[in-house]
C-alpha cells in the first residue's frame, strides 16, 4: 500500500497527472468505494485489497471525470483489459491516461502505453478461472427447461434499474438503445418480456466485447448474475473466431468485423 | 385510538388464516437466497426470520414498477381507447418495518397533491398495515435522523414489537388496525404496562432532517460540494428503484400497428434523460446536478411544498448503490457546511 501512496504522491506533485483514480475504504468493513484523489495530501487514502473489485476504467468516459485533467487508475487486470478495449474502439488515445496496478507482492507497475499494457497482460493469465468455468458447464448441463427456468427466476426480478450498464466499462453509449423510442425497440416495462429483451440485447451488445470483470452483477441491486450470459458468449466468440477482447489494440471485435474469406457464405 | 394487547408468536397462524378467510391477499417478508421481498404468504412459516430490511419496499403494492393506464386500438380513421380499471385487491401487508410504515405517508402526499390519483389512491384505501419493529439494524439505517425510529408507529395499522421469544406487543393505532384484530379477537389480550423501548434496535441520530430544509438552499450554488460527493455516482437508478419514497414515473407507449398500451413506469432523477427536452436542452446535464436534485428534493423541496420529508431512512439506497454512495454521510455533512 505505501507504495500505491508514494507513487500517487509522486504523480500529482510532479503534475504527471492531475487526479488518481482508486479504491478508498467505504460504508462498512467489506466495502472499498471508488476516489478521486486530486491533492498529494490525500493520497494515504488509497488501498488496495480483496475489497476493490469494481472497474474503475468505467471512470475514464465519464464527462465530469474527464474535465479532471488527465488521470492515472488504479486497476487489476479486468481494468487493463478494458483500456485496451477502449483503445481499439477508438474511445482513448495512447498516453491519455495511466494505469497503476499493484501485484502480490505490494510492487505497483505504472503503465504509461497502450503497448506496455498489451505487454504487461500478455505474462499474466487471462480466461476463466476453473470455478467460473465449472459454473458455466453446469448451467449448460442443465436440460432446456430448467435452465429456462433459472432464467426466467433471475430475470423476473429485474426492474430496469440500468446499474449493470452504468457499471459496465462497455456500455459507454452516450444514447442506448432502450432509450430510442422511435421505433421502440425494446419493451419498457419490466415484465417477463421487457427484462429478457433487456438482458439479451445487452448481452448481444457485448458479445466479444466484454472483458470479464464482473461490475455488472456486482452492481445488480437484486443480485442477478448477469455475468454468466456475458461469460456464455465469450466463450462462444472465443471458440468461433478465436477472438478474446482487452488483449490487444487491434481494431477487430468479432461483432463488427468483415473479412472477405470469412467461411460462412451467407455473408458474402 | 392507540390500544395495547399481547399477541402470542404461535398465534400468528391463526391469524393470518382468519385474514386470509376474510378476503384478504397478505404480503409479508420471504427471503430469496440473498434476497427478502414481500410476497403472497399463507402461514407463518413462510415468512422470513432475521432481517434488517426487505431488499426492495413495498412501495410496489400501491405504486407498481409498471402499471397500464390506457390502452388503444386504431379502428379506420378512429381511435378507440379503453381506460382498465386499476385493480386493488384488499391487501394486508405484513412485517412491514416503521421507516417503510412511514413512507406511504410520503406517497399519499405525492400521489394526493392536487388532483387525486386514479392507480394509486384506490390501491392505498385498500392497504392495510402490520408493522414490526426493529430490534436490529445494521450502519446504513438513519431512521432516527429523518424523524423516525426503530418503534415509530406512524404509518402502522398494528405495530408489531416482539418482546421475546413468545410475544408480541401489538399497539392497535387506527380503527383499520381494529378492524383486523376484531377477526381474531381472542388472540390479542391486554396489556399491562409493557414497556417495548429495551427491545429496541440503537440507531444513533447523525443529522437533524427537520431544520434542513432551509439551510439545504444556501448550498445550491456550491457546484464543488456537490461535484465532489457525486464524482463516484454513476448516474444508473438503482437508488431510485429501491426507495420507499421515489415517486417519480415516466409515461411510456407501447404501439404496433393495430394499437398500442400506454404504461407508467418507474423513473430516476439520476438518469441523463430525466430532464431532457424536447430541445435537446437539459437542465441538470452533468451527474452533480442530478445528485444535488435527489437530495434536494427529499430534503429540502419536500419538506416546503409537502410538509413532510422526502425521505424515511431505510438506508436502502446506500445498501444498494454500487459504487458505495451514502446518502446519511453526505446528507451529514451537508448538514455540518450549512450549519
Amino acid at each position: 500500500m505505501q507504495q500505491l501512496h508514494s507513487k500517487a504522491r509522486q504523480l500529482l506533485e510532479s503534475g504527471a497527472v492531475k487526479v488518481v483514480i482508486g479504491y478508498a475504504r467505504g460504508s462498512d468493513p467489506q466495502r472499498a468505494r471508488p476516489c478521486f484523489v486530486r491533492r498529494p495530501d490525500q493520497a494515504d487514502q488509497l488501498i488496495w485489497d480483496d475489497r476493490c473489485q469494481q472497474n474503475l476504467a468505467t471512470y475514464l468516459l465519464k464527462p465530469e471525470v474527464k474535465s479532471l485533467g488527465k488521470p492515472a487508475v488504479v486497476v487489476g487486470l479486468p481494468g487493463l483489459r478494458t483500456i485496451l478495449q477502449y483503445a481499439a474502439e477508438n474511445q482513448l488515445a495512447d498516453q491519455a491516461v495511466l494505469a497503476l496496478t499493484v501485484s502480490d507482492h505490494d510492487q505497483v507497475a505504472e503503465l504509461t502505453t497502450f503497448d506496455a499494457i498489451e505487454k504487461y497482460l500478455a505474462t499474466r493469465p487471462s480466461g476463466l478461472i476453473p470455478e467460473q468455468a465449472e459454473e458455466l458447464a453446469r448451467l449448460a448441463r442443465l436440460p432446456p427447461e430448467q435452465r429456462w427456468a433459472f432464467w426466467s427466476a433471475e430475470l423476473a426480478r429485474c426492474v430496469k434499474c440500468y446499474a449493470c450498464r452504468a457499471a459496465c466499462p462497455l456500455c459507454y453509449c452516450a444514447r442506448c438503445i432502450v432509450e430510442v423510442n422511435q421505433p421502440q425497440w425494446i419493451p419498457v416495462a419490466s415484465d417477463p418480456l421487457g427484462n429478457l429483451e433487456w438482458n439479451i440485447v445487452r448481452a448481444m451488445h457485448l458479445a466479444g466485447r466484454c472483458v470479464d470483470c464482473g461490475s455488472c452483477a456486482q452492481a445488480c441491486p437484486e443480485n442477478i448474475r448477469i455475468d454468466l450470459l456475458n461469460r456464455v458468449l465469450a466463450q462462444e466468440v472465443e471458440a468461433q473466431f478465436g477472438a478474446r477482447p482487452g488483449l490487444s489494440v487491434r481494431k477487430d471485435y468479432a461483432l463488427a468485423t468483415f473479412r472477405p474469406d470469412d467461411k460462412e457464405d451467407f455473408i458474402r | 385510538m392507540t390500544e395495547s394487547a399481547i399477541l402470542q408468536k404461535r398465534s400468528l397462524a391463526e391469524l393470518f388464516s382468519r385474514l386470509i378467510a376474510a378476503g384478504h391477499r397478505l404480503l409479508a417478508p420471504v427471503r430469496r437466497d440473498q434476497q427478502v421481498g414481500f410476497e403472497p404468504v399463507s402461514s407463518p412459516q413462510e415468512v422470513a426470520t432475521d432481517w434488517v430490511q426487505t431488499t426492495r419496499p413495498a412501495k410496489s403494492v400501491v405504486f407498481p414498477r409498471y402499471e397500464e393506464i390506457l390502452r388503444y386500438r386504431f379502428a379506420g380513421k378512429d381511435v378507440e381507447v379503453e381506460e382498465p380499471r386499476p385493480s386493488a385487491p384488499s391487501t394486508v401487508l405484513f412485517g412491514v418495518r416503521p421507516c417503510d410504515a412511514a413512507s406511504f405517508a410520503v406517497l399519499k402526499a405525492v400521489f394526493t397533491w392536487d388532483s387525486p390519483d386514479v392507480y394509486f389512491e384506490p390501491k392505498l384505501a385498500a392497504t392495510t398495515i402490520i408493522g414490526l419493529s426493529c430490534t436490529k439494524a445494521d450502519p446504513y439505517c438513519f431512521c432516527t435522523s429523518v424523524g423516525g425510529g426503530p418503534g415509530d408507529t406512524r404509518g402502522s395499522d398494528i405495530l408489531l414489537t416482539p418482546l421475546d421469544d413468545e410475544r408480541y406487543l401489538a399497539e392497535i393505532l387506527t380503527e383499520r388496525g381494529r378492524m383486523i384484530a376484531e377477526l381474531a379477537p381472542g388472540l390479542f389480550t391486554p396489556a399491562d404496562a409493557v414497556s417495548k423501548e429495551r427491545v429496541l434496535a440503537q440507531v444513533p441520530a447523525r443529522f437533524n432532517g427537520q431544520d434542513l430544509a432551509a439551510r439545504l438552499g444556501r448550498l445550491f450554488d456550491r457546484t464543488e460540494i456537490w461535484l465532489e460527493q457525486s464524482l463516484r455516482c454513476l448516474g444508473c437508478g438503482a437508488c431510485a428503484f429501491v426507495c420507499p419514497t421515489c415517486s417519480c414515473f415516466d409515461i411510456q407507449d407501447e404501439r404496433d400497428r393495430q394499437g398500442g398500451l400506454r404504461l407508467r413506469c418507474w423513473d430516476s432523477c439520476g438518469f441523463s434523460l430525466f430532464t431532457l427536452h424536447a430541445s435537446g436542452h437539459n437542465p441538470r446535464s452533468v451527474q452533480s446536478e442530478r445528485w444535488r436534485q435527489r437530495v434536494m428534493h427529499k430534503f429540502s423541496y419536500q419538506p416546503e411544498r409537502l410538509g413532510l420529508l422526502g425521505c424515511v431512512g431505510c438506508g436502502r439506497c446506500s445498501r444498494a448503490c454500487p459504487v458505495d454512495m451514502n446518502l446519511a454521510e453526505h446528507v451529514q455533512s451537508l448538514a455540518e457546511i450549512s450549519g
